[in-house]
Protein backbone atom coordinates (compact mmCIF):
# COMPACT_ATOMS: atom_id res chain seq x y z
CA UNK A 1 0.00 0.00 0.00
CA UNK A 2 1.04 3.30 -0.75
CA UNK A 3 2.76 5.24 1.79
CA UNK A 4 1.61 9.44 2.44
CA UNK A 5 4.78 11.20 3.75
CA UNK A 6 3.75 14.43 5.16
CA UNK A 7 6.84 17.22 5.71
CA UNK A 8 5.80 20.22 7.70
CA UNK A 9 7.71 23.16 7.73
CA UNK A 10 7.55 26.88 6.71
CA UNK A 11 10.63 25.95 4.23
CA UNK A 12 13.18 27.06 6.32
CA UNK A 13 16.92 25.57 5.06
CA UNK A 14 16.72 22.19 7.31
CA UNK A 15 12.69 21.49 6.07
CA UNK A 16 14.75 21.57 2.55
CA UNK A 17 17.12 19.27 3.96
CA UNK A 18 14.88 16.55 5.43
CA UNK A 19 12.92 16.82 1.89
CA UNK A 20 15.93 15.64 -0.05
CA UNK A 21 17.02 13.15 2.80
CA UNK A 22 13.20 11.67 2.17
CA UNK A 23 13.40 11.97 -1.42
CA UNK A 24 16.53 9.83 -1.23
CA UNK A 25 15.75 7.12 0.40
CA UNK A 26 11.99 6.70 -1.38
CA UNK A 27 13.98 6.87 -4.75
CA UNK A 28 17.16 4.58 -3.65
CA UNK A 29 14.63 1.78 -2.57
CA UNK A 30 11.74 1.85 -4.68
CA UNK A 31 9.23 2.71 -1.86
CA UNK A 32 6.02 3.18 -2.92
CA UNK A 33 4.82 6.46 -1.45
CA UNK A 34 4.20 9.99 -2.18
CA UNK A 35 5.61 13.20 -0.35
CA UNK A 36 3.44 16.09 0.38
CA UNK A 37 5.26 19.18 1.46
CA UNK A 38 2.80 21.74 4.44
CA UNK A 39 4.24 24.91 4.47
CA UNK A 40 1.25 26.48 5.56
CA UNK A 41 1.67 27.31 9.10
CA UNK A 42 -2.01 26.77 10.21
CA UNK A 43 -1.91 23.55 8.78
CA UNK A 44 1.18 22.76 10.26
CA UNK A 45 -0.27 23.40 13.56
CA UNK A 46 -3.17 21.30 13.19
CA UNK A 47 0.09 18.60 13.97
CA UNK A 48 0.59 19.91 17.26
CA UNK A 49 4.24 20.06 16.24
CA UNK A 50 6.09 22.66 17.95
CA UNK A 51 9.51 22.84 16.39
CA UNK A 52 10.26 21.95 12.55
CA UNK A 53 10.95 20.51 10.41
CA UNK A 54 8.39 17.31 11.43
CA UNK A 55 8.35 13.91 9.33
CA UNK A 56 4.52 12.36 9.16
CA UNK A 57 3.95 9.23 7.91
CA UNK A 58 0.09 7.90 7.73
CA UNK A 59 -1.06 10.34 10.00
CA UNK A 60 1.47 9.69 12.38
CA UNK A 61 4.61 12.28 13.41
CA UNK A 62 7.76 10.14 13.85
CA UNK A 63 10.15 12.85 14.13
CA UNK A 64 10.04 16.69 14.85
CA UNK A 65 12.71 19.28 15.04
CA UNK A 66 15.59 17.79 13.44
CA UNK A 67 16.59 16.31 10.13
CA UNK A 68 16.78 12.48 10.29
CA UNK A 69 19.72 10.15 8.89
CA UNK A 70 18.89 8.38 5.75
CA UNK A 71 18.80 5.22 7.78
CA UNK A 72 16.47 6.23 10.27
CA UNK A 73 14.30 7.07 7.34
CA UNK A 74 14.39 4.10 5.57
CA UNK A 75 13.93 2.21 8.80
CA UNK A 76 10.54 4.28 9.53
CA UNK A 77 9.32 3.43 6.30
CA UNK A 78 9.70 -0.26 6.79
CA UNK B 1 44.60 26.80 24.97
CA UNK B 2 44.69 27.90 21.50
CA UNK B 3 48.93 28.95 21.49
CA UNK B 4 49.73 25.95 18.93
CA UNK B 5 47.20 27.47 16.62
CA UNK B 6 48.65 30.79 17.05
CA UNK B 7 52.22 29.16 16.09
CA UNK B 8 50.35 27.64 13.13
CA UNK B 9 49.21 31.01 11.48
CA UNK B 10 52.89 32.74 12.31
CA UNK B 11 54.25 29.73 10.16
CA UNK B 12 52.02 29.84 7.77
CA UNK B 13 52.34 33.71 7.18
CA UNK B 14 55.41 34.38 8.08
CA UNK B 15 57.21 31.65 6.91
CA UNK B 16 55.24 29.91 4.17
CA UNK B 17 53.78 32.78 2.69
CA UNK B 18 56.52 35.21 3.38
CA UNK B 19 54.79 38.02 4.48
CA UNK B 20 56.56 40.36 6.52
CA UNK B 21 55.82 39.91 10.36
CA UNK B 22 55.76 44.12 10.32
CA UNK B 23 53.29 44.93 7.53
CA UNK B 24 49.80 45.55 7.60
CA UNK B 25 49.25 42.63 5.46
CA UNK B 26 50.86 40.25 7.54
CA UNK B 27 49.13 41.27 10.98
CA UNK B 28 45.84 41.15 8.99
CA UNK B 29 46.34 37.60 7.19
CA UNK B 30 47.71 36.01 10.43
CA UNK B 31 45.14 37.76 12.38
CA UNK B 32 42.03 35.83 9.86
CA UNK B 33 44.17 32.37 9.67
CA UNK B 34 44.38 32.24 13.46
CA UNK B 35 40.56 33.37 14.23
CA UNK B 36 38.78 31.56 10.94
CA UNK B 37 40.21 28.29 12.69
CA UNK B 38 40.16 29.15 16.60
CA UNK B 39 35.81 30.31 16.03
CA UNK B 40 35.07 27.18 13.33
CA UNK B 41 36.56 25.01 16.13
CA UNK B 42 34.83 26.79 18.95
CA UNK B 43 31.93 27.21 16.70
CA UNK B 44 31.48 22.99 16.59
CA UNK B 45 32.32 22.48 20.11
CA UNK B 46 29.87 24.45 21.19
CA UNK B 47 26.73 22.92 19.23
CA UNK B 48 28.37 19.74 19.68
CA UNK B 49 27.49 20.45 23.38
CA UNK B 50 24.33 22.26 22.85
CA UNK B 51 23.21 19.32 20.51
CA UNK B 52 23.60 16.96 23.65
CA UNK B 53 21.97 19.04 26.21
CA UNK B 54 18.85 19.19 23.60
CA UNK B 55 18.65 15.45 23.06
CA UNK B 56 17.87 15.25 27.02
CA UNK B 57 15.63 18.73 27.14
CA UNK B 58 13.66 18.81 24.40
CA UNK B 59 10.97 21.62 23.77
CA UNK B 60 8.09 19.41 24.39
CA UNK B 61 9.42 18.60 27.99
CA UNK B 62 10.24 22.45 28.71
CA UNK B 63 6.63 23.26 28.36
CA UNK B 64 5.04 20.50 30.56
CA UNK B 65 7.57 21.87 32.83
CA UNK B 66 6.38 25.58 32.49
CA UNK B 67 2.86 24.45 32.56
CA UNK B 68 2.71 21.88 35.81
CA UNK B 69 5.09 23.67 38.16
CA UNK B 70 3.97 26.39 40.38
CA UNK B 71 7.09 28.57 39.70
CA UNK B 72 5.87 32.08 41.94
CA UNK B 73 7.08 34.42 38.99
CA UNK B 74 10.30 31.90 38.32
CA UNK B 75 8.82 30.86 35.31
CA UNK B 76 9.63 33.98 33.25
CA UNK B 77 13.23 33.11 34.70
CA UNK B 78 13.09 29.33 33.48
CA UNK B 79 11.36 30.38 29.96
CA UNK B 80 14.24 32.92 29.57
CA UNK B 81 16.98 29.91 30.39
CA UNK B 82 14.99 27.22 28.31
CA UNK B 83 15.02 30.11 25.39
CA UNK B 84 18.46 30.41 25.52
CA UNK B 85 19.29 26.55 25.39
CA UNK B 86 17.00 25.72 22.62
CA UNK B 87 18.93 25.86 19.30
CA UNK B 88 17.26 28.91 17.13
CA UNK B 89 15.96 28.47 14.23
CA UNK B 90 13.73 31.52 12.86
CA UNK B 91 11.40 29.07 10.94
CA UNK B 92 10.51 27.19 14.20
CA UNK B 93 9.83 30.48 16.20
CA UNK B 94 6.09 30.83 15.33
CA UNK B 95 5.10 26.86 16.23
CA UNK B 96 6.59 27.18 19.20
CA UNK B 97 5.15 30.50 20.16
CA UNK B 98 1.72 28.77 19.55
CA UNK B 99 2.50 25.56 21.01
CA UNK B 100 3.58 27.75 24.32
CA UNK B 101 -0.02 30.15 23.71
CA UNK B 102 -1.70 26.84 23.28
CA UNK B 103 -0.30 24.35 25.85
CA UNK B 104 -1.90 27.07 28.24
CA UNK B 105 1.65 29.18 29.26
CA UNK B 106 1.00 32.87 29.91
CA UNK B 107 1.82 35.02 26.99
CA UNK B 108 4.23 37.01 28.74
CA UNK B 109 6.36 33.97 30.04
CA UNK B 110 6.13 32.73 26.26
CA UNK B 111 7.73 36.20 25.30
CA UNK B 112 10.61 35.48 27.80
CA UNK B 113 11.20 32.44 25.59
CA UNK B 114 10.65 34.49 22.39
CA UNK B 115 12.69 37.32 23.47
CA UNK B 116 16.14 35.43 24.71
CA UNK B 117 15.86 32.17 22.12
CA UNK B 118 17.43 34.71 19.04
CA UNK B 119 19.29 36.36 21.16
CA UNK B 120 21.91 33.61 23.31
CA UNK B 121 22.09 31.05 20.51
CA UNK B 122 24.77 28.57 20.37
CA UNK B 123 26.14 30.10 17.47
CA UNK B 124 26.35 34.02 19.42
CA UNK B 125 27.96 32.34 21.96
CA UNK B 126 31.02 30.24 20.30
CA UNK B 127 31.91 33.85 18.89
CA UNK B 128 31.79 35.58 21.87
CA UNK B 129 34.08 32.85 23.25
CA UNK B 130 36.35 33.29 20.47
CA UNK B 131 36.68 36.91 20.01
CA UNK B 132 35.64 38.13 23.53
CA UNK B 133 36.82 35.54 25.68
CA UNK B 134 34.88 33.57 28.79
CA UNK B 135 34.00 36.95 30.72
CA UNK B 136 32.55 38.39 28.14
CA UNK B 137 30.57 35.49 26.87
CA UNK B 138 29.24 35.11 30.54
CA UNK B 139 28.49 38.36 30.69
CA UNK B 140 26.40 38.16 27.31
CA UNK B 141 24.83 35.68 28.07
CA UNK B 142 23.74 35.95 31.72
CA UNK B 143 22.43 39.39 31.13
CA UNK B 144 20.66 38.01 27.89
CA UNK B 145 18.63 36.14 29.77
CA UNK B 146 17.64 38.70 32.53
CA UNK B 147 16.80 40.69 29.70
CA UNK B 148 14.31 37.92 28.35
CA UNK B 149 12.77 37.26 32.07
CA UNK B 150 12.55 41.00 32.80
CA UNK B 151 11.32 41.66 28.95
CA UNK B 152 8.16 38.76 29.16
CA UNK B 153 7.46 40.22 32.85
CA UNK B 154 6.54 43.19 31.37
CA UNK B 155 5.11 42.65 28.33
CA UNK B 156 2.54 39.84 31.32
CA UNK B 157 1.58 43.27 32.04
CA UNK B 158 0.06 44.00 29.48
CA UNK B 159 -3.40 42.69 28.36
CA UNK B 160 -2.04 41.42 25.05
CA UNK B 161 -4.62 38.30 24.24
CA UNK B 162 -6.61 40.83 22.29
CA UNK B 163 -3.76 41.64 20.13
CA UNK B 164 -3.33 37.94 18.66
CA UNK B 165 -4.14 37.28 15.35
CA UNK B 166 -7.63 35.87 15.13
CA UNK B 167 -6.91 32.38 14.08
CA UNK B 168 -4.57 31.90 16.77
CA UNK B 169 -7.65 33.55 18.94
CA UNK B 170 -9.77 30.27 17.41
CA UNK B 171 -7.25 27.59 18.37
CA UNK B 172 -6.91 29.30 22.07
CA UNK B 173 -10.81 28.65 22.53
CA UNK B 174 -11.25 25.45 21.10
CA UNK B 175 -8.43 23.51 22.28
CA UNK B 176 -7.14 20.84 19.49
CA UNK B 177 -6.18 17.42 18.81
CA UNK B 178 -2.91 16.40 20.05
CA UNK B 179 -0.95 15.05 16.98
CA UNK B 180 -0.21 11.62 17.26
CA UNK B 181 3.21 11.02 17.92
CA UNK B 182 5.95 7.78 17.75
CA UNK B 183 9.23 8.50 18.04
CA UNK B 184 11.97 4.94 18.21
CA UNK B 185 13.70 5.58 21.01
CA UNK B 186 17.59 5.87 20.64
CA UNK B 187 20.03 4.93 23.05
CA UNK B 188 22.58 7.99 23.70
CA UNK B 189 25.52 6.57 21.30
CA UNK B 190 23.14 6.04 18.98
CA UNK B 191 22.55 9.72 18.88
CA UNK B 192 26.00 10.99 19.29
CA UNK B 193 26.92 10.33 15.29
CA UNK B 194 23.59 12.57 14.25
CA UNK B 195 24.29 15.24 16.91
CA UNK B 196 28.20 15.40 15.54
CA UNK B 197 26.52 15.65 11.77
CA UNK B 198 23.93 18.21 12.88
CA UNK B 199 26.93 20.23 14.59
CA UNK B 200 28.86 20.02 11.23
CA UNK B 201 25.86 20.73 9.50
CA UNK B 202 25.11 24.01 11.28
CA UNK B 203 29.01 25.22 11.01
CA UNK B 204 28.94 24.40 7.42
CA UNK B 205 25.76 26.75 7.28
CA UNK B 206 27.56 29.65 8.96
CA UNK B 207 31.09 29.27 7.05
CA UNK B 208 30.68 31.95 4.81
CA UNK B 209 29.57 34.46 7.44
CA UNK B 210 32.68 33.37 9.43
CA UNK B 211 34.92 33.91 6.58
CA UNK B 212 33.68 37.17 5.43
CA UNK B 213 32.81 38.73 8.60
CA UNK B 214 36.64 37.86 9.99
CA UNK B 215 37.90 38.90 6.80
CA UNK B 216 36.06 42.30 7.29
CA UNK B 217 37.69 42.60 10.80
CA UNK B 218 40.79 41.43 9.59
CA UNK B 219 40.80 44.07 7.03
CA UNK B 220 39.72 46.54 9.55
CA UNK B 221 42.70 45.30 12.57
CA UNK B 222 45.20 46.20 10.18
CA UNK B 223 43.98 49.42 8.46
CA UNK B 224 41.98 51.87 10.93
CA UNK B 225 44.12 53.49 13.08
CA UNK B 226 44.29 52.60 17.12
CA UNK B 227 41.13 55.10 19.32
CA UNK B 228 39.96 55.83 15.87
CA UNK B 229 36.41 55.46 17.33
CA UNK B 230 37.13 57.06 20.21
CA UNK B 231 36.95 60.27 19.00
CA UNK B 232 33.48 59.60 17.32
CA UNK B 233 31.96 56.71 19.66
CA UNK B 234 33.99 56.11 22.72
CA UNK B 235 33.48 58.62 25.70
CA UNK B 236 30.73 59.02 27.87
CA UNK B 237 28.20 60.74 24.86
CA UNK B 238 24.55 59.80 25.62
CA UNK B 239 23.21 59.22 22.67
CA UNK B 240 25.77 56.45 21.46
CA UNK B 241 23.56 53.65 22.88
CA UNK B 242 20.63 53.89 21.63
CA UNK B 243 22.05 55.30 17.83
CA UNK B 244 23.99 51.95 18.08
CA UNK B 245 20.92 50.20 19.19
CA UNK B 246 18.38 51.66 16.77
CA UNK B 247 20.29 51.80 13.62
CA UNK B 248 20.92 47.46 14.66
CA UNK B 249 17.22 46.86 15.30
CA UNK B 250 15.99 46.62 11.31
CA UNK B 251 19.23 44.93 10.57
CA UNK B 252 19.55 41.05 10.47
CA UNK B 253 23.26 39.71 10.67
CA UNK B 254 24.12 36.57 11.37
CA UNK B 255 26.09 36.71 14.45
CA UNK B 256 28.55 34.60 12.96
CA UNK B 257 29.18 37.52 10.77
CA UNK B 258 28.92 40.46 13.19
CA UNK B 259 30.79 39.27 16.04
CA UNK B 260 34.27 39.54 14.28
CA UNK B 261 33.14 43.21 12.94
CA UNK B 262 32.30 44.20 16.96
CA UNK B 263 35.31 43.10 17.63
CA UNK B 264 37.46 45.29 15.47
CA UNK B 265 35.04 48.59 16.93
CA UNK B 266 36.12 47.42 20.60
CA UNK B 267 39.69 47.12 19.91
CA UNK B 268 39.51 50.37 18.20
CA UNK B 269 37.68 52.18 21.49
CA UNK B 270 34.35 51.39 21.11
CA UNK B 271 33.02 50.56 24.65
CA UNK B 272 32.02 47.22 24.91
CA UNK B 273 28.36 48.06 26.69
CA UNK B 274 27.61 49.73 23.14
CA UNK B 275 29.01 47.07 21.71
CA UNK B 276 27.03 44.84 23.17
CA UNK B 277 23.84 46.18 22.56
CA UNK B 278 24.76 46.63 19.04
CA UNK B 279 25.13 43.08 18.73
CA UNK B 280 22.06 42.23 20.81
CA UNK B 281 19.69 44.78 18.92
CA UNK B 282 21.28 42.70 15.82
CA UNK B 283 20.53 39.45 16.24
CA UNK B 284 18.13 39.85 18.66
CA UNK B 285 15.15 41.50 16.63
CA UNK B 286 14.58 42.08 13.03
CA UNK B 287 12.84 43.14 10.44
CA UNK B 288 12.52 39.10 8.96
CA UNK B 289 11.13 37.95 12.70
CA UNK B 290 8.90 40.89 12.37
CA UNK B 291 7.42 39.28 9.08
CA UNK B 292 6.98 35.58 10.67
CA UNK B 293 5.39 37.29 14.05
CA UNK B 294 2.64 38.91 11.69
CA UNK B 295 1.62 35.88 10.88
CA UNK B 296 -0.02 35.24 14.87
CA UNK B 297 -0.12 38.81 15.74
CA UNK B 298 -1.19 42.11 15.25
CA UNK B 299 1.02 45.03 13.95
CA UNK B 300 0.39 46.66 17.59
CA UNK B 301 1.77 43.62 19.54
CA UNK B 302 4.69 43.58 17.04
CA UNK B 303 5.00 46.97 17.64
CA UNK B 304 5.28 46.87 21.83
CA UNK B 305 7.25 43.50 21.72
CA UNK B 306 9.55 45.38 19.95
CA UNK B 307 9.44 48.65 21.59
CA UNK B 308 9.56 46.98 25.11
CA UNK B 309 13.08 45.02 24.07
CA UNK B 310 14.47 47.75 22.79
CA UNK B 311 14.00 49.98 25.49
CA UNK B 312 15.92 46.74 28.05
CA UNK B 313 18.30 46.94 25.32
CA UNK B 314 19.26 49.99 25.59
CA UNK B 315 19.09 50.41 29.39
CA UNK B 316 21.31 47.21 29.81
CA UNK B 317 23.78 48.82 27.56
CA UNK B 318 24.41 51.70 29.72
CA UNK B 319 24.53 49.43 32.83
CA UNK B 320 27.45 47.77 30.89
CA UNK B 321 29.07 50.91 30.69
CA UNK B 322 28.39 51.70 33.58
CA UNK B 323 30.11 48.51 35.17
CA UNK B 324 32.17 47.25 32.76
Amino acid sequence: MSKVIKILGTGCPKCQSMTGVVQNVISENNIDATIEKVEDIMEIMKYNVMTTPALVIDDVITIKGRVPSKDEVLALLN
Amino acid sequence: MFDWLQHFADWLIYTVFNVGQETHLGTALNFFVYDTLKILILLFFVVFIMGIVNAYFPVERLKNYLNKKKLYGLEYFFSSVFGAITPFCSCSSVPLFIGFVQGGIPLGVTFSFLITSPLVNEVAVAMFLGMFGIKATLIYAVSGIILGTIGGWLLGKFNLEPLLSDWVKKILENKMQHGKFEEVKQTFYQRLPEISRGAWDIVKGVLLYVVIGIAIGAAMHGYVPENFFNTYLGGGQWWTVPLAVLVAVPMYANAAGIVPIIQVFVAKGVPLGTAIAFMMATVGLSIPEATLLKKVMSLKLIAIFFGIVTLCIMISGYLFNLIL
